[in-house]
């Protein structure tokens, strides 16, 4: 490595890879070398930023200076202003919504400000398919202390006086877990890193995987250490080929350097990773299905106890965690477990990872202490809403958790307040929505993941999500009944009595959430048979308001049936035989003359 | 890069001291700001070859904490090559009429030995920024 006078961070996370990083990046090298600036400037490809809405995104250091939406055709300017002559492309910054100056630092952008990074805190810092860079800030030290200064007892001690939970979404005590492997007596013991992150709109642990993969492998030789394991193995799905091939250098690196493998560090102790691809069912999220899967079988969960610490992998005693909590241990190692408590709650500990999607303006992947509200993440970090439309809820916890209103904005996120208010902690995805979203269809919308998820194995849960899914989906259509909603009341309950596994006992979630918080919506739709957020199609007709239309004919052209009638000047009209409700028309509109009608019955046949 | 060689613990703070201090420049901090004023007089006037020799020189003495930037035209066009020194904590001290030779004086004098040049500094400190 050299001295360069300037790094050019250039984001090439799973997000902005789809946006073209790749080619902003080989264009900044061209760029760069047609100016003969190659000695000078290094570009360096790093894990996701976090701030997925504004990608291709560029960092410039030591400047500071954040680019953003970056197009290959503002390369040579950038490079010609920025690099050659010293000024800040002001155009490329980010502007903030309702704002017109930009904010050329990224350590000023409302976004970045508010996070606390420790298990993404080398994101868009560090190439993460160099091992050296890993190491220098402060990579394997805790590796090395582990296995150089620490007992299996004192590692479990340190991470069970931390109070670090499972990030995957139970939140169980990793010290516990850890405690309880260590102690059973047979062997080979087994490790696994539960990377089949299955949410809808959540993508943490892709995230580290592709941003920092040895934090990954580094938390889990420490817990080898610990629990005494001398194979490992990582969980990946095949839907993330970056994470793939990321973690894969990764181990191969880490091996190359004696960092895995045999006698690790010169310390005598022996450890190796592997990988595992996934084929992506959501139910091999679960521990014991993803067990199951490892060994080769269908990914069917199974009773427990006995638990994985006993009887896990092979029927051999196995600690299975979550990417983000593999990724918190090293850093917990390092700096202490008086640290790691001084951050979070009472309960909850340090800091959660969430992916920000939905109706929000900063979409993007944050790292936030717990005991944050979730009026500071949607509103201070996520932007708020787009349009100035009006918050109406945010889904927590993907599929097993629930959607919380407005008036629970100011909810601290702990595990435990979450639960209580009918949501869970989850992976951590998060999910806002606006006036114009449909709790009945979104209550649709997870049911239908959850029926076609179901592994099939409990008759609950197999036939349970399908009857409720259908019977919601009859609700969308007019066709509801008023004993509808006490019957998927005690669906969701039996399902989550008589099920074995965590996608079968959450499965009635979606459900009870929007019933607790949202009833009149359901009920509006039962009753009146009207949607009011004017989503179920069947329910809503569109209609042009003659005295707002001009005739421009936009309409017309964006309709995709040719429902719609009229010349230019003249007001048009919509046939509802032909229209499919899909609100092209409203889209295309520029006078918001097009309106979503659903004030007033419609008969339904 | 440590290659097939196996790592021991104490190669990892070896391997963290020589990587570190070439990615300090990441989280914007150094000991020292040089900035080489590259408007367009400045670039006419020869500050390309001030930088090569800047950089050449950083990299010759073997330290890593000092920020290198670019700017444009500081207003003394007739002055130009121009440089702006800034160490922490001191304000910024301007060099003009700098040749590679001059520069090359002033990294050893004002930069790591934290001495001005006296005969060629320009000013010291900055204009006030309404």
């Amino acid at each position: 490595m050299k001295h360069y006078r300037a790094h050019l961070l250039v984001c090439a996370g799973t997000g902005c890879v789809s946006c073209g990083s790749f080619k902003i990046k080989e264009a900044l090298e061209k760029e760069i070398k047609k100016r003969k600036l190659q000695d000078e400037v290094q570009v360096v490809a790093t894990g996701c930023n976090g701030f997925c809405e504004r990608g291709p995104i560029v960092l410039v250091q030591p400047d500071g200076i954040f680019y953003q939406l970056l197009t290959v055709e503002d390369v040579p300017l950038l490079v010609e202003e920025h690099l050659l002559k010293g000024r800040p492309v002001k155009k490329l910054m980010y502007v903030p919504p309702d704002e017109k100056q930009p904010v050329p630092k990224m350590k000023d952008i409302e976004f970045f400000k508010h996070q606390r990074l420790i298990v993404l805190r080398n994101r868009g810092r560090i190439d993460p398919e160099k091992i050296e860079e890993y190491i220098a800030f402060d990579g394997y030290e805790a590796m090395g202390k582990a296995l150089a200064e620490m007992t299996p007892e004192t590692i479990i001690a340190e991470i069970s006086a931390s109070g670090l939970r499972g990030r995957g979404g139970a939140g169980f005590p990793t010290g516990r877990k850890w405690a309880a492997c260590a102690k059973e007596k047979r062997t080979p013991k087994y490790l696994i890193c539960n990377g089949d992150e299955g949410d809808p709109g959540a993508f943490m642990d892709r995230s580290v995987l592709e941003a920092d993969p040895h934090a990954v492998l580094e938390g889990m030789v420490i817990g080898a250490k610990a629990i005494g394991a001398v194979k490992g193995f990582i969980y990946i799905r095949h839907e993330y080929p970056l994470a793939l091939k990321r973690v894969e250098i990764a181990i191969a690196q880490a091996r190359d350097n004696g960092l895995l493998g045999e006698d690790i560090l010169g310390a005598g102790f022996n450890f190796d990773l592997e990988i595992v691809e996934g084929a992506g069912a959501f139910v091999s999220g679960e521990e014991t299905a993803l067990i199951a899967s490892v060994e080769g079988k269908i990914a069917m969960p199974r009773q427990r106890p006995p638990f994985p610490a006993q009887k896990g992998l092979w029927g051999l005693p196995t600690v299975i965690n979550n990417v983000e909590t593999w990724a918190t241990v090293p850093n917990i190692i390092r700096r202490g477990a008086d640290w790691f408590q001084g951050l979070g709650t009472e309960s909850s500990k340090g800091t959660k990872i969430f992916s920000l999607v939905g109706k929000i303006n900063n979409t993007g992947l944050v790292e936030v202490p717990m005991g944050i509200t979730l009026r500071d993440v949607v509103f201070g970090i996520g932007g708020g809403i787009p349009k100035g439309r009006e918050f109406k809820a945010v889904q927590i916890g993907g599929p097993s958790g629930g959607c919380l209103p407005a008036k629970l904005l100011d909810l601290p996120i702990d595990y435990e307040s979450l639960t209580a208010a009918g949501a869970m902690m989850g992976s951590g995805g998060m999910i806002v929505m606006d006036d114009k979203t449909c709790m009945v269809d979104i209550a649709k919308y997870f049911l239908n993941f959850l029926q076609d998820e179901s592994c099939g194995k409990c008759v609950s849960c197999r036939e349970g999500t399908q009857r409720m899914w259908e019977i919601v989906r009859d609700i969308t259509e007019g066709k509801g009944k008023e004993s509808d909603l006490p019957l998927l009341e005690e669906l969701a309950q039996v399902c989550k009595d008589a099920s074995l596994c965590g996608l079968g006992q959450t499965a009635g979630n979606p459900i009870l959430s929007t019933l607790q918080y949202f009833r009149h919506e359901f009920e509006a739709h039962i009753l009146d048979k009207r949607c009011p957020a004017g989503v179920c199609t069947k329910l809503i007709r569109y209609v042009v308001l003659s005295e707002k239309c001009t005739g421009c004919l936009s309409c017309k052209k964006a309709c995709p049936t040719e429902a719609i009638t009229g010349s230019l000047k003249e007001v048009h009209s919509i046939i509802q035989t032909k229209c499919i409700k899909c609100g092209a028309c409203q889209e295309a509109c520029r006078f918001e003359a097009i309106e979503s009608q659903r004030d007033e019955a419609i008969q339904v046949i | 890069m440590a290659g097939k060689k196996k790592l021991r613990i104490q190669d990892l703070a070896k391997i963290r001291e020589k990587t570190k201090s070439l990615m300090t420049i990441r989280e914007g901090e150094g000991r020292a700001r040089v900035t080489v004023h590259m408007g367009t007089c400045g670039i006419a006037a020869g500050a390309r070859d001030i930088m090569d020799a800047l950089l050449d020189e950083i990299s010759k003495a073997k330290v890593q904490d000092i920020i290198v930037t670019t700017s444009g035209c500081a207003g003394l066009c007739s002055a130009e090559p121009m440089a702006t020194i800034e160490l922490k904590n001191q304000p910024p001290v301007k060099y003009g009429d700098l040749t590679p030779e001059k520069i090359k004086k002033i990294f050893v004098q004002h930069i790591l030995g934290g001495q001005m040049v006296t005969e060629l500094v320009l000013a010291v400190g900055s204009e006030t920024v309404y």
